[in-house]
C-alpha cells in the first residue's frame, strides 16, 4: 500500500517529509491517545492467570455498560478508520507492522501514549475479576507494543472502583519506564473527584505521572445527564459534557488542594468547554465560597495548574478564529495532540489543525506540551 | 484536455473500483452498476483517501419520524470521518461548495480508436483487441 506522508507546507522546513527524513530535523510529535487492541480477547487472556481465565470464558465481563452492550452502532465497524483493518484479520491497533506504516512512521510520531479501551478491567464488578484483567491488560500492552516498539508508550490501566487495588497496580509498573500515564475512563462510578479514588491520584502524584481520563466507562451512568439519548451523534456530544462533570468535580471535591503535583490528561472530549466551565466555577465559587472552604484558590486556577486537555475530536466552528480564541482562553500550554488511530474520528497532526494557526502554537501543540506533562525517557 | 488511458475495462467491473495515478493526481474510478466514475481520491475535509470509502445510499427525511432511502451505491464516504460525496457532481452533502471532490469525464475506448490518439498511452499498452478506461482531466 502507498502511504501518504502529509506535512502542512509551512512545517516542512522543520520536519523533513516521510520516514525517510533525517532523523534530527523531524518534527518530533506526541500523541496523547492511541487505542491499542488485541487481534482477539485471547491476546488478552493470555497473561491472565488460569483461575481468572477460567472465570473470563465462565461467566465473562460484568460491567454496568461495555462496548458489548453498547446501544448504537459506531458509524464504523468497531469505531475504526475503514483502512486500518489489518490484512490478518484482527482487530484496527493490533498489527504493530500497519501501525507503524499506516501511522508512527508516516506521521513522524516520536511517541504515542496508549489507552486500551475495551474489556481491559476498568469497571469490571467483581474486583479481584478487575485487578486481574486490569494486570492482563498491561503485561499485554508492555509485551505486545511498547516492548517491541518503543515509540509507543503505555498506560497503567487501573481497577479504578477498586482503588486499594489500583494502587497495587500503580506500584507495580511505577519504576517501569515503559509506563507514561495512569489511565482512567470519564464514567466512573462516581465523579471522579469522590474521596475513593483519592488514593489513586496519591499513588500517581508519588511516581510523577499525569493521569489520563478518557471518555467512556462502565460506571453504569447514561451518555448524558438526562438519561439515554437514541443517537449516535448525541453520545459524541455527551463526552464532553462527561469531561465538564469529572474537571468539576476533581477541582471543587479539593482534589487538587490534597495533591498539588497532580497532572490531569482529559482525553477525546475536545477542549472548547474547558474555558466556559472555568468561568462558570469561578462565578459559583466566588458566591458560596464558606461551602467549600477546603479551596485556597479559584477553580480556574486549579484548572490552569493541573487540567490539560487533548485536542481531538477538535472542535470545526465556520470561522477559525473562534477556535483560535478558544485555544488561548484555555492556554497554549494545556493543549495536548491526539490523533485516536486508528479510530474512525482519528485527527491528522497536520490536517486537523485549521490554516493560520501560528507555527510555534502548532508547535507547542504538537510536541512540547507532551513532553511537560508525560513520563518519557 | 488531455485523455488518459488508466485501466483495461475489464479491470473494473460493475460493483470494483481503482485508483490511479496521472501526474500528481489520484484519481479513484469507480463502476456502479456499469457506469463510471472520476473522482479525486484525497477527501478535502482531512485527507483520507476515497479509494477506501464505502458506497452508500441517500438518506433523507422530510419530517422527524419519516425517512427515503434513494440512489443506493451513488454516495462514497469517505473511510476517516465519514464525509459523503455525491459520485455524480462530486460535491458533498453537506457542505456542497466548499468540500468537493474533483470529478473527471470517464469513458470506455475501444483499444482500436485509442491507438490513433491523441490520447496519453505512454504509460501504458493499448492493444487494438481491448477496451480501455479513459480519463479526461482539465
Amino acid at each position: 500500500m502507498m502511504l501518504d506522508a502529509p506535512l502542512a507546507p509551512e512545517l516542512e522546513t522543520d520536519a523533513g517529509r516521510g520516514p525517510t527524513a533525517d532523523a534530527a530535523t523531524r518534527l518530533k510529535i506526541i500523541d496523547g491517545d492511541v487505542h491499542p487492541a488485541p487481534r482477539s480477547l485471547a491476546d488478552v487472556k493470555a497473561y491472565l492467570p488460569a483461575r481468572w481465565r477460567e472465570h473470563l470464558d465462565e461467566y465473562g465481563s460484568r460491567r454496568k455498560l461495555g462496548m458489548g452492550y453498547e446501544p448504537y452502532p459506531k458509524s464504523a465497524p468497531r469505531a475504526c478508520r475503514r483502512d486500518a483493518w489489518p490484512e490478518d484479520g484482527g482487530n484496527p491497533g493490533s498489527d504493530l507492522d500497519l501501525i507503524r506504516a499506516q501511522y508512527l512512521d508516516a506521521y513522524g510520531i516520536e511517541y504515542g501514549i496508549l489507552g486500551p479501551l475495551g474489556v481491559t478491567g476498568q469497571s469490571e464488578l467483581n474486583g479481584e475479576f478487575s485487578a486481574a484483567l486490569a494486570t492482563a491488560t498491561n503485561d499485554w500492552q508492555r509485551e505486545h507494543f511498547t516492548r517491541p516498539e518503543p515509540r509507543l508508550r503505555s498506560a497503567i490501566v487501573v481497577p479504578s472502583e477498586h482503588a486499594e487495588a489500583a494502587v497495587a497496580e500503580i506500584e507495580a509498573r511505577a519504576d517501569d519506564p515503559a509506563y507514561a500515564q495512569v489511565f482512567m475512563l470519564t464514567r466512573t462510578a462516581e465523579p471522579l473527584g469522590n474521596r475513593r479514588y483519592w488514593p489513586i491520584y496519591a499513588a500517581a502524584e508519588r511516581h510523577g505521572l499525569p493521569v489520563g481520563m478518557h471518555v467512556f466507562g462502565s460506571g453504569g451512568h447514561a451518555y448524558t445527564g438526562a438519561g439515554w439519548p437514541s443517537y449516535y451523534v448525541e453520545e459524541g456530544a455527551g463526552h464532553s459534557t462527561s469531561c465538564q462533570t469529572a474537571v468539576t468535580s476533581l477541582v471543587i471535591e479539593g482534589v487538587f488542594e490534597r495533591f498539588p503535583r497532580l497532572k490531569v490528561v482529559m482525553i477525546e472530549g475536545g477542549f472548547a468547554w474547558l474555558a466556559p466551565l472555568a468561568w462558570r466555577l469561578d462565578k459559583l465559587f466566588e458566591r458560596m465560597r464558606s461551602e467549600v472552604p477546603h479551596l485556597k484558590k479559584k477553580p480556574s486556577e486549579y484548572i490552569r495548574q493541573h487540567i490539560w486537555v487533548t485536542t481531538q475530536p477538535m472542535e470545526e466552528p465556520d470561522d477559525r478564529r473562534h477556535l483560535f480564541d478558544t485555544m488561548e482562553w484555555i492556554g497554549w500550554d494545556r493543549l495536548l495532540f491526539a490523533s485516536d488511530y486508528p479510530h474512525w474520528d482519528f485527527d491528522d497532526p497536520f490536517r486537523a489543525f485549521p490554516a493560520g494557526l501560528p507555527k510555534e502554537r502548532h508547535r507547542q501543540i504538537l510536541t512540547g506540551n507532551g513532553r511537560a506533562v508525560y513520563r518519557l525517557p | 484536455m488531455p485523455r488518459h488511458v488508466v485501466a483495461k475495462a475489464a479491470e473494473i467491473p460493475p460493483g470494483s473500483r481503482k485508483l490511479v495515478q496521472i501526474g500528481e493526481r489520484a484519481i479513484v474510478i469507480l463502476n456502479v452498476k456499469g457506469e463510471l466514475f472520476a473522482l479525486s481520491d484525497k477527501c478535502p475535509h482531512r485527507g483520507g483517501s476515497l479509494s477506501l470509502g464505502r458506497l452508500t445510499g441517500v438518506v433523507t427525511s422530510t419530517a422527524p419520524g419519516t425517512y427515503d432511502y434513494s440512489r443506493p451505491a451513488e454516495i462514497l464516504r469517505c473511510p476517516w470521518h465519514g464525509w459523503e460525496f455525491d459520485v455524480r457532481t462530486g460535491r458533498s452533502w453537506c457542505d456542497p461548495k466548499r468540500l468537493r471532490l474533483m470529478n473527471y469525464a470517464v469513458s470506455i475506448e475501444p483499444g482500436a480508436k485509442l491507438v490513433e490518439g491523441p490520447y496519453v498511452t505512454e504509460t501504458f499498452p493499448v492493444t487494438i483487441e481491448d477496451a480501455y478506461v479513459v480519463v479526461e482531466t482539465k
